[in-house]
């Protein structure tokens, strides 16, 4: 069957900002992303090295109250996406296994930018403490002024790298 | 009123309930969007497709203008929902980090996960990277802690710092948002790739 069209963006972005506002009107919070990442990461380290996770100055604040860095709001939430997220491909037709890429780079030169990207992305996002859900568009909705540089930062950033990243898109 | 888990002191099961359903209304907007396409996300930093723009913009400003809304009503204390608190420092330099990571893997976090459920397999190598990045910043960290502090200026709002009300601040943001959209749909028309939009 053919993949159907994405939504209008402007109907989409209305859609994004109810989920939005729900969140802020049921938890009292913004979204996010990057959040997830990381507590999935700490799960991790505090599965295989205990000891390292308890010494750490970092991740030890994460295991303080003696349950799973996992049960937390922005992990689950961050599980709730993917399932979201699913059904929305499932709907459109949209759900196969591929590698997106412009036509004119190999599988290897995407997937290892792809790798590197999110090494810098999610390096950025924990310094800046969120990443475009949480920081600039979370933060934007409640006037917070950290929300409003980071968008700027993020996207005055790439658009200056997007000149020396052309030949992986365009 | 709410913010109604804090204020009604629900049990924690069910705030954790509502973050899976809000994750899921996310996740289905996001991939609606079409932001699990990556090729399609680039094109707002090359002008060939500005959706990103476009949704970002307009998410903002309906739950901006509707909280405001809630809160002039009574329904919800805007006092009780967090504001992002700002570090200039680590705010700036790690938006910066960010757009580079954004160029290169050509997605974000939250639209990485978007493409990941509906099997992009760029998706899952970005948020691999991710997980690495989160690793080396949490190992880094005692290297960048004092500068990650520096400039510290608390949950600071932008309506007060420009001296305004969060009424006219909500005003100006869709002014300006709206001079924004019109800018994009020229840069659609201007920068227009055929060959990559009609393949999305």
């Amino acid at each position: 069957m053919n993949k159907r069209n994405y939504m209008n963006p402007y109907l989409a972005g209305v859609l994004l900002g109810l989920v939005l506002l729900a969140a802020m009107y049921l938890s009292g919070r913004g979204l996010g992303a990057s959040g997830g990442i990381k507590y999935t990461v700490v799960a991790l380290v505090g599965a295989v090295d205990k000891q390292h996770a308890m010494e750490s100055e970092y991740y030890s604040k994460y295991f303080e109250n003696g349950e799973s860095p996992l049960k937390n709001w922005l992990a689950i939430e961050v599980f709730g996406m993917v399932l979201g997220g699913f059904i929305s491909g499932a709907l459109s037709h949209r759900l196969k296994f591929k590698i997106e890429k412009s036509p004119k780079i190999s599988n290897s030169k995407r997937l290892l930018f792809a790798f590197l990207g999110g090494v810098f992305f999610v390096y950025g996002a924990q310094l800046a403490r969120g990443c475009t859900s949480g920081a600039a568009l979370s933060g934007m909705a409640v006037l917070s002024v950290a929300g409003f540089v980071t968008m700027i930062a993020i996207f005055g950033s790439a658009y200056i790298f997007a000149w020396f990243f052309k030949s992986l898109w365009i | 009123m709410g913010p109604l888990t804090i204020l009604s002191e629900l049990p924690e099961w069910i705030n954790l309930l509502i973050a899976f359903c809000i994750g899921i209304g996310f996740g289905f907007a996001l991939e609606q969007a079409g932001f699990s396409s990556s090729r399609k996300l680039a094109g707002m930093f090359y002008g060939y497709d500005t959706t990103v723009l476009k949704v970002f913009f307009t998410a903002a400003i309906v739950a901006l203008a509707g909280s405001q809304l809630l809160s002039y009503f009574g329904l919800l204390n805007l006092k009780l929902v967090f504001v992002n608190p700002y570090y200039m420092n680590a705010t700036i330099i790690g938006g910066v980090i960010m757009g580079a990571g954004f160029i290169m893997g050509g997605y974000c976090p939250g639209t990485g996960i978007s493409a990941l459920s509906i099997g992009k397999i760029d998706a899952l190598i970005f948020l691999v990277g991710g997980m690495v990045g989160a690793f080396l910043f949490a190992e880094t960290y005692p290297l960048i802690q004092t500068m990650a502090m520096e400039n510290y200026k608390g949950p600071m709002q932008i309506d007060e710092w420009m001296g305004v009300s969060p009424e006219i601040f909500t005003l100006i943001l869709i002014i300006a948002a709206v001079a924004l959209f019109w800018l994009a749909e020229l840069a659609e028309k201007k920068f227009s790739r055929t060959e990559i939009t009609t393949d999305l």
